[in-house]
């Protein structure tokens, strides 16, 4: 270099990072992908949540007078923009709008839903004295009131008023409630006792063999009894059969607009109203009255319509009995690897064990329960204390108790897992503290440690509830059924029975939505039981949260 | 390792001066050795607990005082592979033995910690905690326990209002005052205190320095401790350890007046640690 007195200008850094350096790109794709997830979970929720608000809400009926002059009359679902395909010659004109209308009357035509092309309508009008019917069977009647029977009296449409009609299909429901009370559950209290009257006769001769003179004895016992509950059998299905007859001799007859006529018994209808003259707060009254329904009711039209009460409840029994079970299985479990067992790679190979079976898919759990609760232990059970009953399984099958143990096998390893981190989480110095005060090491545990780790041992028994609450595939395994007869818990001796096949909400969404008559029908249905659903999963969540802050402030917070 | 091979050069053996006191002694060490897994955390220690007066245990960083005060209620039993030779005699009785007790041992030796680590619970369970984990349920028997051990940790003006509420909301320099009661409670021969000061502000210190000599004479009190103005003001004896030795050892005036080995007196006037 040439000395020529003049130093070389400094050498500066420039004052700017290269881009890279700084990292912005980075913080910009990592901040766009939670952003993509939260707009993914938030546009799912509010689908599901506008979909299942709206699904009750009373919508407008329309009568459609067609090109070819036919009428029909439908609930308006929804609409669509579509492209007409080219006919006879005619090139298409256009992108043009069809809508998709619910017919009802299923019964009279074979059809439930109808697509109907704008241009095909030559007449639309919403007459205010339609009425829509929701029954029992073959799904909503739309049309016209035609005449009232009570039997004696014949009224005609004209002097009727609405209130009128509504005050008889009240009385009518009361009826059928009635006749239902009777059969199911005073019949069906001496079927039992028939039943449980031929078991035990089963039973001594399965004891004692048919030639004993106990076997002789029972059976004198049992004829009498049996002749006993057969006549009160005979005199229930009497009374049950008289009532019926009334019943059947007060109907309702309506017209559909095209002029078909349909006659129902009274105590048939669900739930009537005139979609078009209904204000706001009538339209409020029907969908408050549907929801009650939907909450409370039990199901009918294979699921697509009424309730989802004995879903939501034994849902509820399941998820609580499998908490029972889990809880202090994966607490015990965790207390054991964590404070008591020598660290070594017997306990690793333990732990990481745990955390696999989290991952195995849950049909498999399904599987295994299907093949050592039930078939197994059950099938044991059965041969131990229900022999009379064979071949018919009691606990040999699918139940509530072994779908609990699945989904306490299933969720074991969430419960452990937290818990262990849980207890890793209690400080050193809270330990020795107790340690030195002349604790045992299972004192310090119990006063010292478990308390602090209980918010931890919260959450993940209450996620493991979450998880439980909306599995599915496992549980048709092993005790879950489309529609369950009686609930897993009644006022019958011994209360709760735990053998008892019963229903889920997971599964009827599947159910409804996949394996019904008529999809589009049960669509309302879904999106409802999706809501309920995640209401469930998302109140459990918000449950977990609260305890955990409580517990939280009352065992860790406070320092200076 | 090289630690180890460090201290082979240096193996002199303890300088013990003239002690204190005259009541005997209460807990004697003798030949004691201590390993972790592999490594030897205390080589050879000999030395006396005087009954009723105040050890002090001083020396840098990772030289074994913590080390040392733990195997008086064999709280290193916590740590896997721990090794010991010789033996601690404390009573009459050998500490180290199978059959001995060691939840017993530890309710006659009372612990304060580094940190003050209060329960989570209110301040009259936290001192009642020691009678709680022997089962004792008469209320009152708690109620005066408590009192007296909070009247004794000279706490219970500041608290006698508050009996029920959280321990945690306590300030620092209470919450270890607290700790000290609880260790009382349970009514030990023996106060083993780590660092208990180190955590605090100064008034608060002065305020457990306080504590320390009004307790001396009811407890045989050891205190681990890096001050070295704090090891004069409160102990009658002081143990100076350097790489797992026990270096030199007896009465506190003598032992910052006239050290006898080199490295206490590098150490007492602040050339090294």
């Amino acid at each position: 270099m040439e000395d020529n007195g003049k130093l070389p200008p400094p050498m500066r850094r420039s004052g700017h990072a290269p881009l890279s350096a700084r990292g912005e790109p980075y913080v910009w794709l990592l901040g766009g992908a939670l952003a993509a997830g939260v707009v993914m979970i938030v546009s799912f929720l509010a689908l599901v949540t506008y979909n299942g608000v709206k699904a009750f809400w009373p919508r407008p009926v329309y009568t459609i007078t067609m090109m070819d002059d036919s009428v029909t009359a439908g609930e308006l679902v929804r609409s669509e923009t579509f492209m007409p395909v080219a006919s006879q010659g005619k090139p298409p004109a256009g992108p043009s709008i069809r809508s998709l209308y619910r017919l009802g009357n299923y019964d009279l035509t074979n059809e439930d839903f109808r697509w109907v092309s704008d241009m095909d309508i030559k007449t639309i009008a919403a007459p205010e004295d339609i009425l829509l019917v929701e029954r029992l069977e073959w799904g909503p009647f739309i049309g016209k009131l035609v005449s009232v029977d009570n039997g004696d009296s014949r009224l005609a449409p004209d002097p009727l008023t609405h209130d009128k009609l509504a005050h008889l299909v009240t009385q009518a429901q009361q009826r059928r409630h009635k006749i239902r009370k009777l059969q199911k559950v005073q019949v069906g209290y001496v079927n039992r006792q028939l039943e449980e009257a031929r078991l035990s006769l089963r039973k001594v001769a399965l004891d004692h063999g048919k030639d004993s003179q106990e076997y002789l004895a029972a059976a004198k016992e049992t004829s009498i009894t049996t002749d006993r509950l057969e006549g009160e059998y005979a005199k229930l299905a009497e009374e049950a059969n008289r009532l019926d007859l009334l019943d059947a001799a007060q109907t309702i007859t309506f017209a559909s607009v095209s002029g078909m006529e349909k006659t129902i018994r009274q105590s048939e209808v669900v739930r009537l109203y005139k979609p078009n003259a209904l204000g706001f707060f009538g339209k409020v009254g029907v969908y408050i009255s549907r929801w009650w329904e939907f909450l409370v009711a039990e199901p009918r039209e294979a699921n697509t319509e009424g309730g989802v009460m004995p879903a939501i409840f034994g849902t509820f029994v399941m998820t609580v009995m499998m908490a029972l079970l889990v809880a202090p299985f994966g607490v015990v479990a965790a207390l054991y690897l964590r404070e008591y067992a020598r660290q070594s790679w017997l306990v690793s190979l333990v732990r990481v064990s745990v955390n696999n079976m989290a991952g195995v898919p849950s049909i498999v759990y399904g599987i295994f329960g299907l093949g050592f609760f039930a078939y197994g232990m059950g099938g044991w059970i059965d041969q131990w204390l229900y022999a009379e009953r064979l071949p018919s399984p009691t606990f040999g099958s699918g139940g509530v108790l072994w779908a609990s143990l699945t989904l306490a096998l299933l969720t074991a390893p969430v419960v452990i897992v937290a818990t262990e981190e849980a207890l890793s989480a209690v400080p050193q110095s809270a330990r020795e503290g107790s340690l030195a005060c002349g604790a045992s090491k299972w004192q310090t545990i119990r006063y010292i440690v478990l308390p602090r780790a209980l918010p931890g041992i919260m959450t993940g028994l209450i996620l493991a509830m979450a998880r439980g609450a909306g599995e599915v595939a496992p549980l048709m395994l092993v005790g879950v059924v489309k529609l369950a007869p009686e609930l897993p818990v009644d006022m019958i001796f011994p209360y709760i029975h735990l053998e008892r096949s019963f229903m889920c909400l997971g599964f009827h969404i599947y159910d409804v939505g996949f394996q019904s008559r008529n999809a589009e029908a049960g669509k309302p249905m879904v999106f409802m039981t999706t809501l309920l659903l995640m209401s469930v999963v998302a109140a459990l969540n918000a449950g977990a949260i609260i305890v955990r802050n409580r517990l939280k402030k009352r065992y860790v917070a406070g320092h200076f | 390792m090289n630690d180890n091979a460090l201290n082979h050069l240096h193996v002199e053996p303890t300088i013990h001066h003239e002690m204190k006191g005259d009541e005997g002694s209460l807990v004697t060490m003798k030949g004691f050795s201590l390993w972790y897994g592999a490594s030897q955390a205390l080589f050879d220690v000999e030395m006396e607990l005087e009954k009723g007066l105040v050890t002090a245990l001083i020396g840098p960083s990772g030289c074994g005082k913590s080390t040392l005060l733990r195997s008086y209620n064999r709280m290193n039993d916590l740590i896997d592979g721990l090794r010991v030779e010789g033996s601690i005699i404390f009573d009459g009785q050998e500490i180290f033995h199978p059959d001995v007790d060691v939840i017993g041992l530890r309710k006659r030796m009372g612990m304060v910690f580094q940190k003050p680590n209060p329960f989570p619970m209110s301040i009259a369970e936290n001192v009642a905690y020691p009678l709680k984990v022997d089962g004792v349920r008469d209320r009152k028997l708690i109620a005066d326990t408590v009192e007296r051990a909070l009247k004794s940790s000279a706490l219970w003006d500041e608290v006698k209002d508050r009996l029920n509420q959280s321990a945690l909301g306590l300030s620092g320099g209470q919450q270890q005052r607290l700790c000290i009661a609880r260790a009382i409670a349970a009514d030990p021969d023996v106060l083993l205190m780590d660092e208990p000061c180190s955590a605090l502000d100064p008034v608060a210190t002065a305020k457990i320095e306080e504590l320390i000599d009004e307790l001396s004479g009811r407890y045989t009190i050891v205190i681990v401790t890096h001050n070295m103005q704090q090891a004069a003001r409160v102990s009658h004896n002081t143990a100076f350890m350097y790489l797992g030795r026990l270096v030199e050892y007896g009465e506190t005036s003598a032992m910052f007046t006239v050290p006898r080995a080199d490295r206490t007196k590098e150490y007492v006037t602040g050339r090294f640690g």
